[in-house]
């Protein structure tokens, strides 16, 4: 065998079977990119919201690429709050000024990091939210304090157009 | 297998015999020489054969009314509900169906465990037997997700981020899957293809799996091997058929209840609620069948090892064959095997119990308690014990217990006493 040389029929095979499988490659990755989300689904990228209305102390809920996006507008209490927290305490540090930029407004998307469900306001351990499908606790941040999620709550891409209105996205 | 050649009595039969021996293969399934002690536990084969024939009948009416699509899904099933004749019976047979088709699959595979069935020469069988299981999973986990209402909406929310706890790719995974940002129309349209897929592929398994059976014959309840085919066996067709039947019609009775009289008892409320994307129900639970391993996946404080030890949990099953070490397969002669198989049997419905319950408190305990236990069992004490266990001595054929009464412990071990 280690004396054969290549002939003409050993490079037809090498040479068939590389074409075959660029070939199949090329055919097997639009089926499986197809599933990626379209060119529709990204166009839905960015949201104004008025938030005028929002007292001191309330949530809303808005609805952005499908996801839940909580606005918070915190009272002085929990900004004092959120931000005597220490960094050591938390699992995943971060401090609340990189959070909320603008502290009366805490801008989040409102799902777990665990699974994806979407906690309840004003609820749980650390006065902030609870998730209930597994049971994780996020302070008034939106940090996870305790159960199974690995990260705080994220912060989506945002921005104050003028004074009542954030654009998200 | 029938070790006899086949030969068409008509000529009609003998001219196409030649050239498809479809006949051939009728003749080796009725004749297909079957251990004379089966019990009942063994007519759960046919039962599954029943559940997967009537998902995909009534699957495929349902999906001439179905609409799949965000917008009109709930509603088309609430059409089918109290418009279309009939559809009614045949969707709470479809919803319910799911859950009896479990019911026999999880009678089915603890059966195999008693008895031994996944060792040698079965482990291809048994292996089969797995990959049908997951498949199922998956098919029902999509089937939830049609009816488009809260559970179904939230249901697969949970599920397909169990995929984001993989490093590095795991977002990127979740959102090909989704085909956008969050489960909606893409995702529901694709689960329906794969929802309507998947039986299609099972079916093309249990051909499979039935023909890896008819290689070795069937295990049977003393887990011995046939001695004699013309004294320990009697032919499919008509006693284990007979058999076989008469399971079907019980079980029926029991399916038919369900239907009827509690055709909501194994969903819940919430699914009569149209999906809504910002609001989680209170309670997230997933179907019955699939709560001991729910149970296991929240019972890690982890994300990516508690889906990790969900899904180990499974695929363990595939490598018993090999983690068992004893050579003796029906538990009837394994009297430390029985008491642990029994304990399994306790452990796996306590997880179920706790799948259901808040993860918190003593239910948390209970169900890492009971996770432990799962892995224990299938890592630690099976491999020792096939080396460490005394066996209780076997019977010399299928027929030779029968012949003296029960192949039970006692009357082994009279027999034993006897012979001393
Ligand atoms: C392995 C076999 C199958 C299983 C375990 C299964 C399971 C399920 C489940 C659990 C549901 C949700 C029921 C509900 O709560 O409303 C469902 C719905 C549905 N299934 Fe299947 N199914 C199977 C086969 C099929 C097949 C073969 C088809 C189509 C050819 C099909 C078509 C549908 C449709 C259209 C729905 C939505 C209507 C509804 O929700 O009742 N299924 N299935
Ligand atoms: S999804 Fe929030 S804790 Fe699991």
């Amino acid at each position: 065998m280690s004396e054969k040389k290549t002939n003409r029929r050993d490079f037809l095979f090498t040479a068939t079977y590389a074409v075959g499988a660029v070939g199949a490659g090329a055919v097997i990755w639009p089926m499986i990119d197809q599933m990626n989300p379209d060119a529709s689904v990204k166009a839905l990228a960015s949201t104004e919201v008025d938030v005028s209305s929002v007292n001191p102390g309330k949530t809303i809920t808005v609805l952005w690429r499908g996801k839940p996006v909580f606005i918070r507008r915190r009272t002085e209490d929990e900004i004092a709050e959120a931000r005597s927290v220490k960094l050591e305490e938390l699992k995943h540090p971060e401090t609340d000024e990189d959070r909320a930029k603008n502290p009366e407004w805490l801008v989040m998307l409102g799902v777990c990091t665990h699974l994806g469900c979407v906690p309840l306001d004003q609820k749980g351990d650390y006065n902030g939210w609870f998730c209930p499908c597994h049971g994780s606790h996020y302070d008034i941040s939106g940090r996870i304090r305790k159960g199974p999620a690995p990260t705080n709550m994220e912060i989506p891409e945002y921005e104050f157009v003028d004074a009542n209105t954030i654009k998200i996205g | 297998m029938s070790d006899h050649e086949y030969t068409p009595k008509s000529k009609v039969g003998k001219w196409f015999n030649d050239r498809l021996p479809l006949l051939t293969l009728a003749n080796h399934l009725t004749d297909y020489p079957t251990p004379k002690n089966l019990n009942y536990w063994w007519t759960f084969g046919g039962i599954l054969t029943f559940c997967l024939i009537t998902q995909i009948v009534t699957g495929l009416v349902l999906a001439m009314h179905y609409i799949a699509h965000a917008d009109m899904a709930f509603d088309s099933v609430e059409h089918i509900m109290r418009d279309v004749n009939y559809g009614w019976l045949i969707r709470y047979i479809h919803a319910n169906g799911a859950s009896m088709f479990f019911l026999a699959v999880y009678i089915h595979i603890f059966r195999s465990l008693f008895y031994g069935s996944y060792k040698s020469p079965r482990e291809i069988i048994w292996i089969i037997g797995i990959i049908i299981y997951l498949l199922m999973m998956a098919a029902a986990f999509m089937g939830y997700v049609l009816p488009w209402g809260q559970m179904s909406f939230w249901g697969a929310t949970v599920i397909t981020n169990l995929f984001s706890a993989i490093p590095l790719v795991g977002e990127g995974i979740v959102t090909w899957l989704w085909g956008g940002y969050s489960v909606d129309n893409p995702t529901l349209t694709r689960f329906f293809t794969l929802h309507y897929l998947i039986p299609f592929l099972i079916l093309g398994l249990v051909v499979l799996h039935i023909w890896a059976l008819h290689v070795p014959g069937n295990n049977n309840p003393v887990g011995i091997d046939i001695k004699k085919p013309s004294k320990d066996t009697v032919p499919f067709h008509p006693y284990i058929v007979i058999k076989d039947g008469f399971a079907l019609l019980m079980f029926m009775i029991v399916f038919a209840f369900f239907v009827f009289y509690t055709p909501n008892i194994l969903g819940h409320a919430d699914n009569y609620i149209e999906a809504n994307p910002l609001v989680t129900p209170a309670h997230i639970v997933p179907e019955w069948y699939l709560l001991p391993f729910y149970a296991i996946l929240r019972s890690v404080p982890d994300k990516l090892l508690g889906v990790v030890a969900m899904l180990s949990a499974i695929l363990i099953l595939a490598a018993l064959p090999w983690l068992d070490t004893s050579k003796i397969r029906s538990a009837v002669f394994r009297p430390l095997y029985k008491q642990f198989y029994w304990i399994l049997v306790a452990d796996v419905l306590i997880l179920g119990y706790v799948g259901a319950m808040p993860a918190e408190g003593l239910y948390l305990l209970i169900a890492r308690v009971a996770t432990a236990y799962y892995f224990l069992h299938f890592l630690v004490i099976l491999p020792v014990l096939g080396l460490k266990e005394k066996s209780l001595p076997l019977p010399l054929s299928i027929t030779e217990p029968i012949l003296g009464g029960s192949p039970n412990l006692s009357t082994a071990k009279n027999r034993e006493s006897l012979k001393n």
